[in-house]
């Protein structure tokens, strides 16, 4: 049996998209059924795939024969073409007709999120410029960290940790997003658009609106689609020199 | 044709790392500035100008759909071969970071959400 399991090794790529699907399919069961869809199946998919990878080494589950390919998918190669191609659903026009409060919107949340990242890191001994603005741009969005993490050439634990903040977030903004909504003026397109803009995890904005009022989800996505984008371009360039000036 | 889609995003990855490796050596740093962000940048830009022109129809479009349809299984993916049992005695800070940086970026919502009369004072009165 298994020499005949032995046997698959050498299809590494095609066993890691079955496990990313099953991993998938049983996060959006757990959101579902366990949940009742109040917590995103993306984000627990993530954090089911970090608490997997505790059991590897220094590769996660790569670490295992098995799901060496793994290290195909989730690498840095395929992860930032994928993420581009995000960019295709997002149009000029439209954020345009938004106007220059959901523009500012994003550079205020960004930013934000960025220092406070930033000051968390330097409060719990971090002290590098590529760490804490790793950690820095995981306060932004779990993408935002690791694009900029490797951009920069940070550690892989630092970029675990931006991983989890980013999904930290995600599950954080889904829960208070319905509580807080009365308090901040949550009742209206231009309010859903600032949101989106600052908040800008894209699969909390979109969850946390929906368990408010359904029908702001396309005004709060509309900002947070480019949050990704513009953090990626903020975090390892402008953000990280002041960064390493400040720090100098 | 699918694969001209898929071109086309391959394009303005490429010249957005490009881009962004030439900032790094600009900047004396060994490391790629901005790309993937210059990249989305421009595939939103040129994307949009080839939409317009009718270069790009849904049957290209698909093939970079099928790709952003990957993104959150690669990241998941990209999660599960982390170095999470060295990242864990930082777990405190991924806490510290995402919950008090969402209530952060919370509390600036009303700064830049649309000035209502009748709850004028309501809405700014968080601490």
């Amino acid at each position: 049996m298994t020499s005949l399991l032995d046997s698959l090794l050498k299809y590494e790529m095609i066993i890691a998209l079955l496990w990313v699907g099953l991993v998938m399919y049983v996060s959006h069961l757990i959101s579902r059924y366990l949940t009742r869809n109040r917590m995103p199946g993306v984000a627990i998919a993530i954090g089911l795939g970090l608490f997997f990878a505790y059991f590897g080494g220094s590769k996660g589950v790569a670490d295992h024969p098995l799901l060496a390919g793994m290290a195909v998918i989730g690498g840095s190669m395929m992860r930032d073409f994928s993420i581009v191609s995000t960019a295709m659903g997002a149009s000029i026009s439209e954020i345009r007709k938004a106007g220059g409060r959901a523009i500012l919107s994003l550079f205020v949340g960004i930013l934000a999120a960025f220092v406070f990242g930033v000051v968390s890191g330097l409060s719990m001994g971090y002290a590098d410029p590529v760490s804490l603005a790793t950690i820095g741009a995981g306060a932004c969005t779990f993408i935002v960290g690791p694009v900029t993490g490797t951009a920069l050439g940070a550690s892989s634990e630092v970029i675990a940790i931006s991983i989890a903040t980013g999904v930290i977030k995600t599950i954080f903004v889904t829960i208070l997003t319905p509580l807080l909504a009365r308090r901040i003026g949550l009742d209206n397109p231009q309010t859903a658009m600032a949101y989106g803009g600052i908040i800008g995890t894209t699969s909390g904005v979109a969850a946390g609106l929906a368990a408010t009022d359904a029908r702001l989800v396309p005004y709060g996505a509309l900002t947070a689609t480019f949050y990704t984008g513009m953090g990626c371009l903020l975090c390892p360039s402008v953000l990280f020199f002041l960064l390493r000036a400040l720090l100098a | 044709m699918k694969i001209y889609g898929v071109a086309v995003l391959s394009l303005c990855f490429l010249t957005g790392q490009l881009l962004g490796e030439w900032l790094g050596r600009m900047f004396d740093f060994n490391g790629n500035i901005g790309g993937v962000g210059f990249a989305m940048l421009l595939l939103i830009i040129f994307g949009d100008w080839m939409k317009r022109r009718g270069w790009i129809d849904t049957e290209s479009e698909s093939g970079i759909r099928f790709w952003s349809g990957m993104y959150i299984p690669v990241v998941v993916a990209m999660a599960s071969t982390q170095h999470v049992k060295a990242a864990l005695q930082g777990g405190w800070l991924a806490v510290v970071a995402g919950v008090g940086g969402t209530l952060f970026c919370f509390l600036l919502i009303p700064l830049l959400a649309p000035k209502r009369d009748h709850d004028r004072g309501s809405s700014n009165d968080k601490p």
